[in-house]
């Protein structure tokens, strides 16, 4: 199967096959109005199969939340048909609504209408904490 | 606007500047007798806390303002499901500074997102208590004249007592502090604590489950309740909990100017006999939580 290389862009590559769309739905690309490809199951010399995404424009969308999700996601930004930039994503300092408190004595665990927001506080180790109650979240 | 949530808050300067206000104010109390005059602290406790929710209305009248509040979510709109941040913006509207006591952890800080008005942690569940801390830190200030070079033992439940955990926190601030841990093996401090304050910050430790061990080497005990609740079994209770009651044979190889602290109330775990002697200080230290928290609404009201 044949998707158009793009021009300008993201492609993000080596997501865990069969994940895609979850990342997509993490990503809010719903919301955007260019052009997204989801590939799914594409071949991989690494892992025998991968999903991909493609969004056909650059946009200051925020790919953060990949690091957090799965380490393993590299993205490209293309300009003018090249790569211009290859990374891992980073762990973000901040996650909103990503990872939920469960701690029963948090004020999250009553208040229903509250964002639940965790950060990091140990980038060696991985380590969210609530916000509110301090407590390790995942 | 400053918010007081949790003792990390505030830097170094910021809590030697609250201590000396402090110090100012017990010698001087005429200077401070109308500082807040026509200004309304408000106390929202959502669960009780007489000791705490006096100390701050003390605190509030000796500098000539007003409090008002609720001393229990049952007896208020609190009870009918607002959230925290509602009653918060509400209460902007009455009051100057607000006092809350909440059992969720983390509710002061949620109320201080939203507040137009200083937001003071009166306590969150076991979480924060800042101006216990900062209590404690007075106290010492003013018994021991120094914050620096101090043997400090903490006994008692070292697991889940946080009062403990906030003061060792705060006290590695300060410069060659030591400190002897006397708990049962049950209640031992946090690997956390040792790993992530002790040892990060250099300080030296001990840990003993006997009390009377390094009792002459003391400048401050610090004594804390051993719940029931936190056995496994009743026995072993009954076992342990006579070996961390405070009393005057326990006490006689320790210093002359040793300073004996609990942050209140008291259960058993010092005896009365104890209440007479002139290193006990727990009753002083009551008091200076008024003078500590006298400073720390000047502070958060920017009245010099
Ligand atoms: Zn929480």
């Amino acid at each position: 199967m044949n998707i158009d290389s793009i021009q300008n862009g993201y492609v993000i590559d080596h997501i865990q096959a069969g994940e895609s769309f979850n990342i997509y739905n993490y990503l809010n690309l719903g919301e955007l109005d260019t052009q997204v490809a989801i590939i799914k199951n594409a071949k991989s010399k690494k892992s025998g199969r991968k999903d991909i995404i493609k969004i056909d424009e650059i946009t200051d969308i925020n790919l953060d939340i990949l690091g957090y999700l799965d380490s393993n996601i590299t993205v490209n930004k293309i300009v003018n048909g090249k790569i211009a930039n290859k990374y891992h994503p980073k762990l973000p300092e901040k996650l909103v609504n990503i990872i939920k408190c469960k701690n029963p004595r948090c004020i999250t665990s009553i208040e229903q209408e509250l964002p639940h927001i965790c950060e990091l506080t140990d980038r060696e180790n991985k380590v969210y904490r609530c916000k509110y109650c301090e407590e390790k979240v995942n | 606007m400053k918010h007081l949530i949790d003792i990390k808050d505030l830097s170094t300067d910021e809590i030697n500047e609250l201590i000396s206000v402090a110090k100012d104010i017990m010698s001087n109390p005429d200077k401070y007798a109308e500082k807040c005059k026509r200004k309304k602290l408000a106390t929202l406790f959502y669960e009780p806390s007489t000791r705490t929710r006096l100390s701050f209305e003390a605190a509030m009248m000796e500098l000539g303002g007003n409090v008002l509040g609720f001393s229990d979510a049952t007896s208020s709109s609190v009870s009918k499901g607002e959230s925290v941040s509602d009653t918060v913006k509400v209460v902007s509207g009455y009051a100057d500074i607000i006092a809350m006591r909440h059992p969720k952890e983390g509710a002061p800080l949620v109320a201080s997102l939203k507040s137009e008005i200083p937001i003071i942690n009166a306590g969150d569940g076991g979480h924060n208590h800042p101006t216990q801390t900062l209590t404690d830190l007075l106290t010492i200030q003013c018994e021991k004249h120094r914050l620096n070079d101090l043997t400090i033992g903490v006994c008692g439940d070292l697991k889940f007592g946080r009062t403990v955990h906030s003061l060792i926190v705060a006290m590695s601030r300060y410069k060659n502090i030591k400190f002897v841990l006397i708990s049962p093996k049950e209640l031992e401090i946090p690997e956390y604590i040792k790993k992530d304050v002790l040892e990060k910050n250099n300080i030296e430790y001990i840990e003993t489950n006997d009390i009377e061990e390094y009792m002459g080497k003391l400048d401050i005990l610090y004594m804390t309740r051993v719940q029931k609740e936190r056995f496994f079994n009743e026995e072993e209770y009954i076992r342990l909990k006579d070996s961390y009651i405070l009393d005057k044979q326990k006490l006689e190889n320790a210093k002359e100017d040793l300073c004996i602290m609990h942050p209140l109330p008291r259960v058993n775990e010092i005896s009365v006999e104890v209440d007479d002697d002139k290193r006990a200080c727990y009753f002083k230290q009551a008091k200076y939580g008024k003078y500590i928290r006298m400073a720390l609404i000047l502070k958060l009201l920017e009245i010099k």
